[in-house]
């Protein structure tokens, strides 16, 4: 399985814990599996649309992600906020 | 002792003092981020504030102490896998029936707490309303920004959203009707239909003593309704503008409302470089300025359309805003004379007394 990487409130939300082994074969699968697996996550990644919030980066391998990009058992996925949001 | 709950872009401020002096931050939550709007539930004592993050979306969070944890409330989003998802809560109100709560919101929702804040569903009549697609959001978004109850009648509710119009109704959200009659938009050709549901009201406040009265600040007019909100008065002569946001009300007086006049849509600052609410005791008749106390030169403020609140009423009555400068102000008698509560906070996008 692919290993999800958190970091400050995302990690808090998801049991003060930073990496999460998650089945999927594409961000978007990848993430809604977070999601179920964390409740608490929910709404804070994704939104009521499926989409990943717009402020908010995902990568594979060091790489930016889109929701369809595909991701294999030993790919690494980091969820980071972005920093376009932070000028609110 | 009064508290006054400051939502700004950089977090809730809870404030304490006494009317005529400058108030304490008694706690901060939710640091850096903007938090639109908080309120007390007065029934229970929660917090509840509405926070939107940046990164993470919009959220509703409750709490019994403002410094120490505040927990997640749950439902706060519309059904998975639609075309929308919310974007912001503008406004957290009290309902009549016990544990009642509402919120408003975009794109245009009510969301609806039967345990005082906790849990919370989304009002589907609403949502699924026949009219829904013609509603278009104005410079705010498609907000539901004001949630009117009824004195002691909890299926009776008011509701303004910009810019589509008012909605009423009277089954506790199980149909809603549009009350729109005498609003006139200057912004709208002069043959457009009279049941337009292009129309920016910025804020509304009910009457508490004479409850089928209603006062409305216009998207360029002051209005008056004497018929629960299905028809409306134009009460703005005598104001150096009928534009603005916040409006409010003392519960003693029905014939009584607060306006912040702004310059213009195009201009939204105090007129003339000076701040002053105006104040009417005759139903919108006769307006007068209140400014004692209040930047009188090279002042240029804003106030948005939550950052004006009331406590008390009659010759106890104390009025408090803020401005997008950072300023609060205050009032401990009804507006005759105000003081400055704080200074130096962030842009004030709220300001709720408890």
């Amino acid at each position: 399985m692919a290993v999800v990487t958190l970091r400050g409130p995302l990690r808090k939300q998801a049991g003060d814990r930073a990496e999460h082994p998650v089945a999927g074969a594409t961000i978007a699968e990848l993430l809604r599996a977070l999601e179920r697996a964390q409740p608490a996550l929910d709404g804070w990644i994704l939104d009521e649309r499926g989409l990943v919030r717009r402020h908010i980066n995902v990568f594979v391998n060091g790489e930016r992600a889109r929701q369809d990009t595909p991701v294999g058992p030993d790919d690494r996925v980091d969820v980071l906020p972005a920093i376009s949001g932070g000028s609110q | 002792m009064t508290e006054l709950l400051v939502g700004t872009k950089k977090g809730l401020f809870v404030l304490e003092g006494e009317p005529g002096g400058a108030f304490e931050v008694a706690a901060r939550a939710f640091a850096g981020q903007p938090v639109e709007y908080a309120m007390r539930e007065p029934r229970s004592g929660r917090l509840i504030a509405s926070v939107t993050n940046p990164f993470y979306g919009p959220k509703i969070w409750h709490t019994m102490d403002a410094a120490g944890e505040w927990e997640q409330a749950k439902g706060v989003a519309l059904p998975e896998g639609g075309e929308k998802a919310v974007e912001r809560i503008w406004t957290i109100v009290s309902g009549e029936a016990n544990g009642t709560v509402y919120a408003g919101g975009d794109p245009g929702v009510l969301f609806e707490s039967r345990d005082g804040g906790v849990t919370w569903e989304l009002n589907r009549t609403l949502w699924e309303h026949p009219t829904r697609p013609e509603w278009q959001p104005g410079g705010g978004g498609l907000c539901l920004h004001s949630i009117v109850p009824w004195p002691g009648d909890p299926d009776r509710l008011t509701l303004a959203l910009s810019a589509v119009g008012i909605w009423l109704t009277e089954d506790g959200g199980k149909t809603w009707a549009h009350g729109n009659q005498g609003l006139k938009a200057r912004y709208l050709p002069e043959d457009a239909p009279a049941d337009t549901l292009t129309l920016c009201v910025h804020h509304v406040e009910r009457a508490p003593r004479r409850p089928e009265r209603l006062f409305l600040q216009f998207h360029g007019g002051v209005f008056r309704s004497d018929d629960a909100g299905e028809s409306w008065t134009y009460i703005a002569d005598g104001l150096p503008s009928d534009f603005g946001f916040p409006l409010a009300v003392d519960p003693a007086d029905p014939d009584s409302a607060f306006v912040i006049p702004l310059v213009a849509d195009m201009d939204r600052v105090t007129p003339d470089g000076r701040v002053r609410v105006y104040e009417t005791r005759d139903a919108g008749a006769t307006w007068t300025p209140r400014g004692d106390g209040l930047p009188s030169e090279d002042a240029y403020l804003t106030v948005l359309r939550c950052a004006f609140d009331r406590a008390g009423e009659g010759s106890g009555l104390e009025l408090y805003f803020g401005a997008t400068s950072g300023e609060v102000f205050g009032s401990g008698d009804a507006g005759a004379t105000w003081f400055t509560a704080a200074r130096n906070l962030p842009p004030v996008y709220s300001v709720q007394t408890a």
